[in-house]
């Protein structure tokens, strides 16, 4: 299964969410969909509708720049990065 | 015991000032995760917080607290355009009637009949004039128009306001089905495309009256004594025709409190001395309510629903700046204590009475 770490801001908003899990998808729209089955809600806090991935949200595969179209497997590594904005 | 809850909306969250004797307080918070909230309001017939709230990262939700802050949930759910319009933010709350009401940018109100769990929206107020304005993409948010004020009729649901930022106040007698143009007698200093609307309406406040309103405008404070079909400046007396915060008695519908800022950049109190300018007499003569606000260097602003008042036979009126002050009177704006100095940029402040 694929590795997914997610921002600080995220576990916060839904119980008993940890910052590093597995999910087993084939992209990366995959995942975020896994967890929005289990955490009602959480799409809409990394996606607008479309759906996009929101503005200051980035998702790396393996270190690479993503989207919600790019592919993922068990070996991969996806981070959910919230952009460094704001003060 | 019968509890004075202040509900403070800030860029770094919501805050809530707690009181059985309006003049000693407990501030909780911050809530909501720290996530800027835009207006913050209580629904006496659920006992629920509504929280608008807009995360630079996360998005637009609406927060939902049923035990005073205590826990919080938040939803989305449904606050979304189909047709490729973007929704930058959730900016303002009316509950009532067994509903919630938001505002949202672009323009745009949003509905929810399960406290806040799922939403549909309601009206974008289509085809009225001024729409080919707010509905053009490259007027699209963020930072253009927005749904300033939803603004409810205690009396009737089908019978609500709305304020679109820069173009002016529409009614709705049919729950939003249909939309009237309410701008007859303002000022705009500037040139405008239809007859009806184009005027920039900063805050609606309702009185004792319900065919008596004021409206504080970007040029102008304003009375209207039919319903809103007609409006007559009352500006003079008053130190700027500019400013955001606007507040009623509770029980006098001759008496009005208004926060004049600097219409120029700065938009602060003018000569940095803090104070809210009353009229008991519908606007015809003003007077300063100042004691106890600072009356050097202070150079505060406050925003539109930062100002608000409980219903009290002694009213008491609340507001917080943009520096993170709140100002409490508990004696019908004769006198002023700050109650909070320190929080984040103020964005509305809104008062609930709790038993």
């Amino acid at each position: 299964m694929a590795q997914l770490r997610l921002p600080p801001t995220l576990p916060p908003l839904f119980p008993e969410l940890p910052r590093r899990l597995q999910v087993d998808a084939s992209t990366v729209a995959g995942a975020i969909g896994e967890l929005d089955a289990r955490w009602p809600g959480l799409r809409d806090r990394l996606c607008e509708h479309g759906p996009t991935l929101r503005p200051h949200i980035n998702v790396y595969v393996d270190g690479r720049r993503a989207d919600l179209d790019t592919p993922i497997d068990a070996a991969s590594r996806v981070d959910v990065i919230a952009a460094i904005s704001g003060g | 015991m019968t509890k004075t809850v202040l509900l403070v909306g800030t860029r770094k969250g919501l805050f809530l000032l707690e009181s059985e004797d309006r003049r000693n307080w407990r501030l909780r918070g911050p809530f909501c995760e720290g996530w800027p909230v835009y207006h913050a309001v209580f629904d006496p017939a659920g006992g629920a917080i509504y929280a608008a709230a807009a995360s630079e990262w996360h998005g637009a939700a609406v927060w939902r607290s049923a035990d005073l802050g205590e826990t919080w949930t938040h939803s989305s759910a449904g606050i979304a355009y189909e047709d490729g319009r973007r929704l930058s933010k959730v900016s303002n709350l009316a509950v009532g009637h067994g509903r919630v009401l938001v505002g949202v940018e672009a323009p745009g109100v949003f509905e929810s009949t399960d406290a806040g769990e799922t939403w549909s929206l309601k009206t974008t107020l289509a085809g009225q004039p001024g729409s080919e304005v707010w509905d053009d993409p490259k007027n699209q948010p963020p930072g253009h128009l927005g749904i300033s004020a939803v603004i409810a009729d205690n009396a009737s649901k089908d019978h609500w306001w709305a304020i679109v930022q820069g173009i002016g106040l529409y009614e709705t007698i049919d729950d939003g089905a249909t939309w009237t143009p309410r701008n007859r007698g303002l000022r705009a200093d500037w040139p405008r495309e239809h007859e009806e609307v184009g005027f920039c309406v900063h805050k609606v406040a309702l009185t004792s009256d319900p065919s008596r309103m004021f409206q504080q405008n970007h040029v102008g404070m304003h009375r209207t004594d039919d319903g809103g079909r007609t409006w007559t400046e009352i500006t003079e007396g008053l130190p700027t025709e500019f400013g955001f915060a606007a507040v009623a008695h509770p029980h006098d519908r001759d008496t009005f409190h208004v926060i004049p800022l600097d219409p120029g950049h700065g938009r602060t109190m003018p000569d940095g001395k803090a104070c809210v300018w009353r009229t008991e007499d519908a606007g015809a003569t003003w007077r300063r309510s100042d004691r106890g606000l600072p009356q050097a260097d202070a150079w505060l602003g406050v925003l539109r629903e930062g100002m608000a008042g409980d219903g009290y036979d002694e009213p008491g009126y609340y507001f917080g700046t943009s520096t993170g002050q709140v100002f409490a009177s508990a004696d019908d704006a004769a006198s002023w204590t700050e109650i909070a100095s320190y929080l984040p940029a103020i964005s509305s402040v809104e008062v609930a009475t709790v038993e």
